[in-house]
């Protein structure tokens, strides 16, 4: 074996490991949904069994906590999308160190650990307007962050619109009301689809920041975290199956929408 | 200002800047002050707030010094977050380099399709997934007591070693891209030439490769040590009492302790924490916060 083909077996092998690192912890999680043992392992094998499916679909906490969810994450696809969308309009047209110091202070809580954006949210909305954790404060802290998200997705595309499109209709006498509603919102329409599916990820598994914002309301991530440490069945995994499964749809029909738009839209760069 | 103006007219604007402003007033920057302002201030029942015992002090700082546990705990919070960086760090920069410069054009989208995959699972399920194998009758015990290498299963769980195998896991996927997307832009030319010039394979890295991905290096370990140190979930479903994170003791002031105050003060020495190794890796990686903040 010469040192090169050797190199590229090691690198081969190394790349096996590492995704079978990725995906062997999940392939047991979601194994274990189907082991008839009261605890969820796969290691004995009790033999084969669906009744988890079951058990879950009857357990009313998970519906209200999903129920919850669902909500929350309407409620920042509302706040976060609009609000990115604003700062990437408002840094696009921005040409200084004004340009520098806002696009420092919107990525900041990137940056910030998630357990803190939820208690500055909390300690602050008390303390100025008797707001106490809830459904409210949770949408808030994580559009806190979220928005940040969307902003960077809108700036993204907002780089490659040709602006001499809108000064043509302005021209042309449109107002501006209407250059935004006929050329910049439909350009911008892509990107606003995707900003609110990543922030309905974001705040679907959304579990530092929510935990210390929500009060006595209960997300289904949090949820989950409540079942693994008192009562923990395969339920749990069941649960856990269905949301990965859920999740590995949509980042599929997701790049599959990207690389349409992909080849839609050649990208000079 | 007036570009902005000029393009979107009075009307859309006005409501920019209405949306920009209470972003980052409402949601960013005045949280963050109150919170400060809250740590530097006694905890008093309500009737005395603003009373003349409502004074700034330094009580909420001192005693992180003076509790021993807490330090400690402090103090494991960093050497064990750094401990998962670094990890992340070796385990990722082979594959980074090999999507960014080595993989084949037309199998890149798959793969990069499967890391995209698992970083978008929920982190608590990731978490979760671990709490199966790492359990006293789990998959992993069975396998080392199936080698003989234990002669019964082992606790697992319950431990810092636990919690830090499991945030190497969770984590690792926030260090792999922004490595691979800075290295992407490197041209391959360049290592062909340092080879034909006789350079080896450690000098290419050193030498070109990791120069060139610095930016990404540093964004990377800076998610990651970020993730790890301010992570409530992974701590709390595979640790255990012996092995608290900072994060949980501040949980605790706030929702057990009672003391608000208490858990802000706690709450802005993390912060200083992830600012101080921000600082630390643009120095160390000598980039700038424009270079960071791409």
């Amino acid at each position: 074996m010469t040192a090169a083909s050797f190199r590229r077996w090691l690198t081969g092998a190394y790349l096996v490991l590492f995704f079978g690192y990725l995906f062997l912890p999940l392939g047991i999680m979601a194994a274990a949904t189907f082991n008839s043992s009261r605890f969820p392992t796969v290691t004995p094998w009790m033999g084969f069994t669906l009744q988890w499916f079951g058990a879950l679909w009857a357990d009313q906490r998970m519906w209200q906590a999903l129920g919850t969810s669902l909500l929350v994450g309407a409620g920042v696809i509302a706040v976060a999308v609009p609000l990115g969308l604003a700062a990437a309009l408002l840094l696009d047209r921005l040409h200084s160190r004004a340009r520098t110091f806002l696009y420092a202070v919107m990525v900041s809580p990137l940056l910030t650990p998630g357990v803190i954006v939820g208690i500055s949210t909390l300690v602050f909305w008390r303390e100025w307007f008797g707001v106490t954790g809830g459904l409210f404060l949770t949408v808030l802290a994580q559009s806190s962050f979220i928005a940040a998200y969307a902003m960077l997705l809108f700036l993204a595309r907002l780089q490659r619109f040709d602006p001499t499109l809108e000064e043509a209709a302005l021209d042309l006498g449109a107002t501006h009301g209407q250059v935004f509603r006929r050329i910049t919102l439909p350009y911008l329409t892509p990107a606003i689809l995707s900003a609110s599916f990543l922030a309905f990820l974001q705040s679907f598994e959304n579990y530092n920041t929510t935990l210390f914002v929500r009060g006595l309301d209960t997300t289904l991530t949090v949820y989950i975290a409540s079942k693994v440490r008192t009562g923990l069945t395969p339920a749990v995994n069941a649960l856990s199956l269905i949301l990965i499964a859920l999740t590995i749809l949509g980042a599929v029909v997701y790049e599959i929408l990207r690389r349409r738009e992909a080849r839609r839209q050649p990208d000079p760069a | 200002m007036g570009g902005v103006l000029r393009r979107y007219g009075p009307v859309l604007t006005a409501a920019i800047l209405l949306a920009v402003a209470s972003w980052l007033l409402l949601l960013v920057v005045l949280p963050q002050v109150l919170m400060v302002d809250f740590s530097f201030r006694p905890s008093l029942p309500p009737s005395k707030a603003g009373g003349p015992e409502d004074v700034y002090t330094l009580r909420n700082y001192a005693t992180l010094w003076t509790n021993q546990i807490h330090l400690a705990i402090f103090l494991k919070t960093i050497w064990a977050s750094s401990l998962v960086t670094a990890v992340t760090l070796a385990v990722c920069y082979p594959v980074a380099f090999y999507l960014a410069q080595v993989a084949p054009r037309r199998r890149l989208p798959t793969l990069v399709l499967m890391l995209v995959i698992p970083f978008w699972i929920n982190e608590l399920l990731r978490t979760f997934a671990w709490y199966i194998i790492l359990a006293y009758n789990g998959p992993l015990n069975a396998l080392l007591v199936g080698l003989g290498i234990f002669s019964e299963p082992q606790r697992l769980l319950g431990g810092d070693a636990g919690v830090i195998v499991g945030m190497v896991y969770v984590y690792i996927l926030f260090m792999v891209f922004p490595i691979m997307n800075a290295m992407e832009s490197l041209d391959r030319n360049q290592i062909e030439a340092a080879r034909d010039l006789g350079a080896g394979w450690l000098r290419i890295h050193r030498r070109i490769v990791i120069p060139h991905a610095k930016p990404g290096i540093a964004v990377g370990c800076i998610m990651t040590f970020m993730l790890a140190a301010g992570s409530y979930a992974v701590p709390a479903l595979l640790g255990g009492p012996q092995s608290r994170w900072f994060t949980e003791v501040i949980y605790n002031w706030f929702f057990e302790g009672g003391n608000w105050n208490q858990g802000a003060a706690y709450a802005f020495i993390l912060l200083i924490l992830c600012i101080a190794f921000i600082l630390l890796m643009m120095r160390l990686f000598r980039v700038g916060l424009t270079d960071i903040a791409k």
